[in-house]
């Protein structure tokens, strides 16, 4: 967990961003794919635009390319305008979801073919392949053809291309889409560090958040065209600033709630389909009354078969589904008003007296579990 | 790439092989057609094999039979191979045998360099225009050819639109001789093929992956170089096919050539249609026939070996 990007150090705030995306709209018709889109990106930064199918977020890394022309905005790399440059000309790379290899081009010739167009001289290609392919670990893959490769290789044949020009931005669009969950989880931990060992700048789009926190320093949750919210993974978890975000990132059990006590300190919201009042130790910027939503991740609960001290936070229903996952165990309670919690608690034990359908539990979560969002 | 056919083929057998009533109707549905061509293709091909080695006669049909009763429990084949000596040793066959291929070569050059540009456009063109545009492809085979290239003489004709369209405009004095030209069986040819031409490379083009596009000029390739460096490698099956369409019916075409072409327009089709009905030479018709086939397979073989090397290199 040391090694993840989350925790790394943020580059310094004090240099001028290093991709700046200004305003930038594109539409197709009626349709409008991105809509109004700022976002800065500092150098060597892996920034993940994370979202659904059709959130816009392949249309603005195409932008990025050059394969899409804004219908406004301006998009500026390394402090120049790249908006109108044509894709042959930009200091950008991508790598494809589908990989793109050229299927009539050995795995040298596709890592080379980069280079050729810039008419960089035989020897330095060669030098330059020999040692990207060695960086990927396809050293001794030289003569072989694509569809000769598994999908693993052909993932790392395709990020040598993307790699071997020096790009000052590549652009990654699903880059662990095709693979398989065992060599996924390898990869993207190969993916950041090569990442940190070329410096260069990430863009990465995926509608797998796993892969976005893995991956990502800091991500860009997408929807209808706009970014909703940027943050680092755990702000981005634990610190929703939308119903959307908050419903869209993991797991999360939502309701609706009116603020009840609002005091600069802690708030209380009454929420009728829990049967109860949420504590909340800090305040929110809303005025009394106001409609709340209340977002509790499965995990913040704590299940106990004997009553626990507290007064807030505390609930008790029925276990009405398990799921017995090895590491966690997931449980459905139904709650008196008839409103179903989904509660993840650890298997911390070995031996231990798991709950059983029926049974009645407390449930009790920390005053600082709950997220309190009011769009 | 024989183990590659190889494998392929032991892959047929063994689907074909399967069990009981399917596999019975697995050969059925094979046979069928390859009954059909034994009928109506490889025992005509043996007529005509059998006629090539025969002797001009005055009867009906002007052949010798090969196969003749000799008496004393004797039966005699006589193969006459005078006709191929003959047909080999005739300057003017050769010229013929050359021309037609020279004609059908430049038709073919002149195909593929109209109808790639057309199957791309079509290819690219968006969903209901390409449907459009692919049924304005196959709606010359909706009128017989033969009216079609009658056409063609009308609209060539010294008093034909063409003409009359230049004379009106001032560009010449007096009408161009353009029926009875070599211009205008390149014309007739090209035209009449292209067709052939366009399906196999329409074909091609629309299977290609158009990611692979923007990955050339991603990488920093210019649009035309990317044509050359990515969509005719990948289309050259297409090119392939398309040409081989062309190429053969063309080097063998007798209607074209005889009413759009002049007198001195030698082409081989028309050389057998002369010694067949003018000379009524069938046996010397047929040997012409034979070498001529012989020559395109050829032409066939060769190209399936550049195509089964270049998929081993693969």
């Amino acid at each position: 967990m040391s090694s993840s990007p989350a925790e790394r150090a943020p580059a310094p705030a004090a240099t001028a961003p290093y991709v700046r995306i200004d305003r930038l709209t594109k539409r197709f018709g009626e349709f409008v794919a991105v809509n109004q889109v700022s976002l800065e990106i500092p150098r060597g930064e892996i920034f993940c635009l994370l979202g659904g199918s059709g959130c816009g977020k392949t249309t603005l890394l195409r932008m990025l390319a050059g394969f899409e022309v804004p219908s406004e905005g301006a998009i500026y790399i390394d402090g120049v305008d790249v908006t109108q440059v044509p894709p042959y000309e930009r200091p950008v790379n991508m790598m494809f979801q589908s990989y793109a290899l050229f299927p009539h081009m050995t795995v040298a010739q596709n890592v080379a073919f980069g280079l050729r167009q810039d008419s960089v001289p035989r020897a330095e290609i060669e030098a330059r392949v020999t040692e990207m392919l060695a960086l990927v670990q396809l050293a001794g893959y030289e003569k072989r053809k694509p569809h000769q490769l598994s999908g693993g290789q052909r993932q790392r044949v395709a990020l040598a291309r993307a790699l071997v020009k020096r790009p000052k931005l590549l652009l990654l669009d699903e880059p662990l889409g095709a693979l398989d969950k065992k060599l996924r989880e390898q990869t993207q931990f190969e993916l950041v560090n090569l990442q940190e060992k070329l410096g260069v700048t990430f863009v990465i789009v995926t509608h797998d958040q796993e892969e976005a926190m893995t991956l990502a320093a800091r991500i860009g949750v997408m929807r209808a065209g706009q970014i909703l919210q940027v943050g680092t993974p755990t702000e981005i978890y634990e610190f929703p600033n939308s119903r959307f975000v908050a419903d869209f990132i993991g797991s999360v059990n939502m309701t609706e709630g009116r603020l009840v006590d609002d005091a600069p300190d802690h708030v209380r919201i009454d929420c009728p389909q829990l049967g109860g009042t949420v504590y909340v130790d800090h305040g929110v910027s809303s005025p009394p009354d106001a409609q709340v939503s209340v977002a509790i991740r499965p995990e913040k609960f704590q299940l106990s078969r004997d009553r626990p001290p507290q007064q807030d936070n505390l609930l008790s229903g029925v276990v009405t589904g398990i799921a017995y996952l090895g590491d966690v165990t997931r449980y459905l309670v139904r709650l008196p008003t008839g409103f179903v919690l989904k509660v993840t608690a650890p298997n911390v034990f070995r031996h231990e007296e798991r709950l059983a359908h029926d049974e009645t539990v407390w449930i009790h979560w920390h005053a600082s579990a709950a997220v309190v969002v009011t769009r | 790439m024989n183990s590659v056919a190889g494998t392929g083929l032991a892959r047929a057998v063994g689907r074909l092989r399967g069990s009981g009533r399917s596999a019975i109707g697995r050969w059925f549905v094979i046979a069928v057609p390859y009954f059909w061509l034994a009928l109506f293709f490889l025992v005509p091909f043996l007529i005509v094999l059998k006629i090539a080695f025969s002797n001009i006669q005055l009867s009906m049909p002007p052949v010798e039979p090969i196969v003749t009763w000799a008496g004393d429990k004797v039966f005699q084949l006589r193969l006459h191979f005078s006709n191929f000596t003959f047909v080999f040793g005739d300057d003017l066959y050769r010229a013929a045998f050359l021309n037609s291929l020279q004609v059908a070569g430049i038709s073919t050059l002149f195909a593929l360099l109209i109808g790639y540009p057309m199957a791309y456009g079509i290819a690219r063109a968006p969903g209901t225009w390409r449907n459009i545009l692919f049924l304005l492809v196959v709606l010359p085979f909706f009128t017989s050819f033969l009216l079609r290239v009658y056409a063609w003489m009308g609209l060539l004709g010294r008093n034909g639109p063409i003409n009359g369209v230049l004379l009106k405009l001032g560009i010449v004095a007096e009408p161009l001789q353009l029926l009875q030209t070599d211009f205008a069986v390149y014309l007739g040819m090209v035209y009449s093929y292209l067709p052939f031409m366009v399906l196999p490379l329409y074909t091609a083009i629309e299977k290609l992956d158009l990611t692979l596009l923007e990955a050339a000029a991603d990488l920093g390739c210019r649009p035309t170089k990317a044509f050359f460096k990515i969509t005719l490698p990948l289309t050259k099956e297409g090119v392939f096919a398309g040409c081989l369409l062309v190429f053969i019916p063309a080097v063998g075409e007798y209607v074209i050539p005889a009413l759009l072409g002049g007198p001195d327009t030698l082409m081989i089709g028309r050389v057998v249609w002369d010694e067949f009905f003018g000379n009524r030479d069938w046996p010397v018709a047929s040997a012409l026939a034979i070498v001529l086939l012989v020559i395109l397979a050829g032409f066939v073989l060769l190209l399936q070996k550049v195509q089964a090397r270049e998929k081993e290199a693969a």
